[in-house]
């Protein structure tokens, strides 16, 4: 069964993306928006998996950073500047807001570091309310130009699609390799055991900041694409719950579609962004389906759903036998 | 012989209580120093101190000359000290030989270096030696939380081994081993000792493994250090039985 299992991976991963490829063919305009939508909370949420998935650190203020992206892109571009200059600025500024937000972190973890993190995505939200002189306040910021890249516009909605799962696919890239790296396997270690880690010379201070750090800095690039593409921005998506791109919302796309695995974030923002398209038809109704899904997946399969492929393919374990023959042979060779 | 690291009047408060009270000692080039006393005599929290988990109430250690007291785990660790803990300590979602790359990563290159360099930084020969000497050669892509608790407990030490360190602390290595992994263990750890001339330091309860292991003894009671030689003189000092066995 184990022998199938990376072919099999691969298979899938290139039946998704052939997909993704000619999926604008398939879908009305409404539907490549809602795919649109997809590849960017994707994004935000290949982020808040780094910090959560693989460091460990549980963090309610990813929509916060969304916020900073999609707010310095919609400002700047709509003052004359150009869409990457304000890409790039949005990833820094993301960037050392989240390693100051790492700090806590070195202090309080699990529910007291969710604590934390909400009052500060709160605060976020209140400065993106009330701080009109700069964005508006809840009137926000509308006619967010779309950039052009070598002379296509991305005003067309195909073209935008394509572009912004270009991005998916690069910040997808550059986290994999990122999480590959002996980086990765240092915040493996922070997650899993930070004393141990500490005294094997991993210095886990410096490693939670830059967990913290990179994860708001591609919730940044998350943002500046969605300004990209829906146009109009307003405090209202960037706070706790309610839509899609809040914080709740992201932590659920983390933790449904399995914290920690890679694919994670890609098929938990399926569940959040599609299945309530799906699932409209239900009306008020959709909400009840959609929260009793949830409740019995976290409680039959806490992993989320790639936890959950992941038991299943590696069919069902004999732990028995599986820890002790190695034993025995191991006891063979001591002798 | 040389000192490696001089521990002077170490002394640990918590509240009103006296943990450890005034411990001094030295660690010599080469050899391997056992610390026993019955429990509660104040071990762990001296080997806390000492290695910067917790910081002594006062007094110093000095490693090679240089005071390295309170000083994070982390850099103690760059400077050559390394430890196991008395609970297992591995980290179960890691292969084996991952677990090996992670104890040496951070003593090689930069941070940057880390992020663009290869991906095993350069140390998968050097695990896989590290594996074959610790027998563990058919358990290497295994998840350690697939191993057996003696064999997890031999990828601790082997842990401890990795970056090269020049002072081994270990806490309790024989702490729950069965008998056969026990003798591995102890042979194993003769072996980086004679082979590669590591020095440890090892607290223990399982008094034949250390009258077997160690070539020189400390021995703690209630936070002092009442006796100090090699094990035969201290198994026969009337202190030493007193505090084991009672009045």
């Amino acid at each position: 069964m184990r022998a199938f299992r990376k072919p099999a991976a691969i298979l899938a991963l290139l039946a998704c993306l052939a997909f993704l490829l000619v999926a604008p063919q398939l879908f009305k305009p409404y539907g490549v928006f809602i795919l649109s939508i997809w590849a960017v909370m994707t994004v935000a949420a290949i982020g808040l998996n780094l910090t959560l998935g693989y460091a460990g650190q549980v963090s309610l203020a990813q929509a916060a950073f969304v916020g900073v992206g999609a707010y310095i892109t919609a400002w700047m571009t709509t003052h004359g500047w150009p869409f990457w200059t304000t890409y790039v600025l949005a990833f820094f500024v993301c960037f050392a807001v989240g390693w100051v937000l790492g700090y806590p972190a070195l202090r309080v973890q699990h529910h007291y570091l969710a604590f934390v993190t909400l009052a500060f995505n709160t605060l976020l939200y209140l400065v993106f309310r009330n701080e009109e002189w700069l964005t508006n306040g809840i009137y926000g910021i509308s006619n967010i130009p779309r950039p052009s890249v070598l002379g296509w516009s991305m005003n067309h909605p195909h073209n935008l699609y394509y572009f912004l799962l270009v991005h998916l696919v690069l910040i997808s890239a550059a986290t994999w390799l990122l999480i590959q790296s002996p980086w990765g396997r240092a915040f493996v270690a922070v997650r899993e055991n930070p004393i141990r880690a500490l005294s094997l010379g991993v210095d886990t201070r410096r490693y939670t900041l830059m967990a913290f750090a990179i994860g708001a800095g591609i919730g940044g690039l998350s943002g500046s694409l969605y300004a990209v593409l829906v146009q109009f921005i307003d405090p209202t998506p960037f706070a706790l719950g309610a839509t899609p791109t809040g914080s709740l919302s992201l932590l659920l796309m983390v933790v449904v579609g399995g914290s920690g695995y890679f694919f994670g974030p890609f098929l938990g923002a399926v569940v959040a962004v599609l299945l309530p398209e799906w699932l409209r038809f239900a009306q008020g109704y959709y909400l009840m389906a959609y929260a009793i899904f949830v409740i019995g997946l976290m409680v039959y399969c806490p992993t989320g759903l790639l936890g959950l492929l992941d038991r299943m393919f590696s069919g069902k374990k004999k732990p028995s036998t599986e820890i002790e023959s190695p034993a025995k042979t191991a006891a063979e060779v001591a002798r | 012989m040389k000192t490696v690291m001089e521990v002077r009047n170490i002394r640990k408060q918590f509240g009103g209580i006296v943990a450890v009270d005034d411990v001094s000692f030295d660690v010599r080039e080469g050899e391997i120093l056992g610390i026993i006393g019955p429990n509660g005599s104040g071990k762990s929290t001296l080997f806390n101190c000492i290695l910067g988990q917790l910081q002594p109430t006062s007094g110093d250690v000095h490693l090679e000359g240089r005071k390295v007291t309170g000083i994070r785990p982390c850099d103690l660790n760059k400077l050559g000290v390394s430890r196991t803990f008395q609970l297992l300590q591995v980290f179960p979602q890691l292969t084996v030989r991952e677990n090996l790359i992670l104890a040496g990563q951070e003593h090689k290159g930069t941070m940057m270096r880390r992020l663009f360099g290869p991906r095993d930084a350069g140390l998968t020969g050097g695990a896989n030696k590290m594996i074959e000497f610790f027998r563990l050669g058919h358990l290497a892509d295994e998840k350690a939380s697939g191993l057996s608790y003696g064999q997890q407990k031999l990828l601790d030490a082997a842990m401890a081994f990795m970056a090269g360190p020049r002072l081994v602390l270990l806490d309790e290595p024989a702490g729950g081993v069965n008998l056969t992994m026990l003798q591995s263990l102890r042979d194993r750890l003769k072996a980086m000792n004679t082979e590669q001339g590591a020095t440890f330091v090892v607290i223990e309860h399982n008094m034949e493994f250390v009258m077997a292991l160690c070539t020189r003894i400390v021995v703690l009671a209630e936070g002092r250090l009442i006796a100090e030689g090699d094990p035969a003189t201290v198994r026969k000092n009337p202190k030493v039985i007193e505090a084991y066995l009672g009045h």
